[in-house]
């Protein structure tokens, strides 16, 4: 187990300083995130990790600028954000690619938006789109595309824009098992050609292992950094990492960290529940 | 089975619809020519499908029904241009101020279910008795629709389409135009539709109430010289306008909304 990188760490590239969120809500204040502190190492790949309910996608709006209503620091390369920030490319957990537009056009989007000229931006869409193995499918629209395929696309379309870091939000959470794997395989490769830092928000403890270099393990509902583990699995990796025994040691031991967390969650949800059975 | 045949087959299965379709009219008018023939209906009040399609020719050589049909189209094109404009731009100004939206809304939604071709009298002493009266009577009528599913469909676009824009820091023009407005094109063009219907309506009516214009007032003549042959066979001329207009509307959604 390693220590919590904390924000003074000054390799980090990315660093999240005492982040806390409150929302109000009819039944009062809730402290989503409390006092969260990272940092993101060039180049390296961090999963947040937690149960439902542990403010991870709270803290992908705030790394990613969309949320403004938050306490403490986030800075790239040592400048603090106050919004979106076009050094963050942000891939979405819900299916994200615009239907109106062919999937050319979809990933050309940031370059359209920068005046880049149209041969030139539909040639490094074309680049983008053999790098996420969608060739062949560059007139075609995202409605005659599978989900995974989509999810592809709308990663296509950030790493087009060449951030400095790359922030997923669950991004193959609506997929099934084996397309989640073999997505995971085709992340760690542009990751590792690109040498892509990259930041992961999760629930699924394999993909995490899977692709990670570190893990940080959120707490229910506050949600603070419970621990952080560092992954010590050989790189290139790819899916079939999982069947080995070292993979399996990680697995257990993110596991029983969660267990008790995914536990408090589930008896806090019955309890909201019973409560809003009995006022109704 | 060979391609060929494969092909052909599909063809041939889907013709079968539109097949059916024309079949069932044509066995629907020869059923309602052997009730009328056989005094089951009365000619007086329904004439018998033969003697529409006779009058046809009279209705070319002697009603100039060619002008007047181009007159009605004319009217219908100038109010679906207006309610494209001032509609659509109505919808986008009242979801982009909320108070004007919170003052608005429950009157313009009043408004689409209230018979305002009974304004016609209003209209007629505003514009006079001339074409400017139909067209807004058919342009008034019709822009509550367009207004309402405008504000739907900027307000319905999915929150993470928003997002990704705002994540590469999209002004509030590019917002609107490179992913509010094509996201909300499908429902903007079903408001254009009910509009479109509500403003045919409309502009049929009055002309049939202000005895001008085309179409409608070719009913208005026909009906009280009590030639039902005539009248039935002009308002086929209406449904062929409503037919032209939405295939227009139908090439024109398909080109902005390419979806696949």
């Amino acid at each position: 187990m390693a220590p919590a990188a904390t924000p003074s760490s000054g390799t980090a590239i990315l660093v999240a300083d005492n982040i806390t969120v409150r929302f109000e809500t009819p039944e009062g204040a809730i402290l989503a995130v409390d006092d969260v502190s990272f940092g993101v190492r060039p180049g390296e790949f961090l999963s947040v990790i937690g149960p439902s309910g542990c403010g991870k996608s709270t803290l992908f709006n705030v790394i990613g600028g969309l949320l403004s209503t938050h306490q403490g620091v986030v800075s790239v390369a040592g400048e603090t954000i106050t919004g979106p920030h076009k050094s963050i490319g942000m891939v979405f957990q819900e299916e994200s690619t615009f239907p109106w537009r062919t999937v050319t056009d979809n990933v050309a989007f940031p370059l359209e938006l920068i005046g880049m000229p149209k041969a030139k931006r539909v040639e490094r869409a074309r680049h983008f789109i053999g790098m996420v193995g969608l060739d062949g499918f560059e007139n075609r629209f995202p409605g005659e595309l599978s989900g995974g395929m989509r999810q592809r696309v709308s990663l296509a379309r950030t790493l087009a824009s060449e951030p400095k870091i790359l922030l997923m939000d669950e991004p193959f959470a609506a997929l099934d098992e084996q397309t989640r794997l073999l997505l995971g395989d085709k992340v760690l490769q542009i990751q590792q050609q690109l040498k892509q830092t990259t930041l992961l928000i999760t629930h699924n403890i394999t993909e995490a292992v899977q692709m990670s270099d570190r893990i940080l393990v959120m707490t229910y509902r506050p949600g603070k950094v419970k621990r952080i583990v560092d992954i010590d699995l050989p790189r290139p990796r790819t899916s079939e990492i999982v069947s080995s025994e070292s993979f399996g040691r990680y697995v257990a031991q993110i596991w029983s960290d969660l267990r008790e967390e995914a536990s408090r969650g589930m008896r806090a949800d019955e309890k909201h529940a019973l409560n809003e059975g009995a006022a109704s | 089975m060979t391609a060929a045949a494969v092909a052909k087959h599909s063809t041939a299965r889907d013709s079968t619809p539109a097949l059916v379709g024309f079949g069932s009219l044509v066995a629907f008018f020869l059923v309602m020519e052997l009730l009328i023939q056989t005094g089951l209906v009365n000619r007086f009040i329904v004439p018998p499908p033969s003697e529409i399609i006779g009058s046809f020719q009279r209705l070319i050589l002697e009603e100039d029904i060619f002008h007047r049909f181009l007159v009605t189209l004319g009217e219908c094109l100038t109010a679906g241009v207006m309610l494209t404009v001032f509609g659509v731009t109505g919808g986008v100004l009242m979801h982009r101020y909320k108070l004007l939206q919170q003052a608005c809304e429950t009157w313009v939604a009043a408004m689409a279910s209230a018979p305002l071709v009974l304004m016609y009298p209003l209209f007629l002493v505003i514009f006079g008795r001339n074409v400017w009266t139909i067209i807004m009577m058919g342009f008034i009528a019709a822009l509550p629709p367009v207004i309402l599913k405008t504000i739907e469909g900027i307000s319905s676009t999915r929150k993470v389409l928003i997002n990704v824009g705002r994540s590469f820091n999209l002004t509030p023009a590019q917002q609107f135009w490179k992913i509010l407005f094509p996201a909300s094109l499908p429902t903007i063009f079903v408001g254009l539709r009910l509009g479109l219907i509500f403003a045919l309506i409309n502009i049929v009516g009055t002309e049939f109430l202000i005895n001008f214009g085309g179409l409608g007032q070719l009913i208005n003549d026909l009906a009280e010289r009590y030639d039902l042959a005539g009248t039935y066979a002009a308002i086929c001329f209406v449904i062929l306008v409503s037919v032209l207009f939405f295939m227009t509307l139908e090439k024109a959604e398909r080109w902005l909304i390419p979806v696949g």
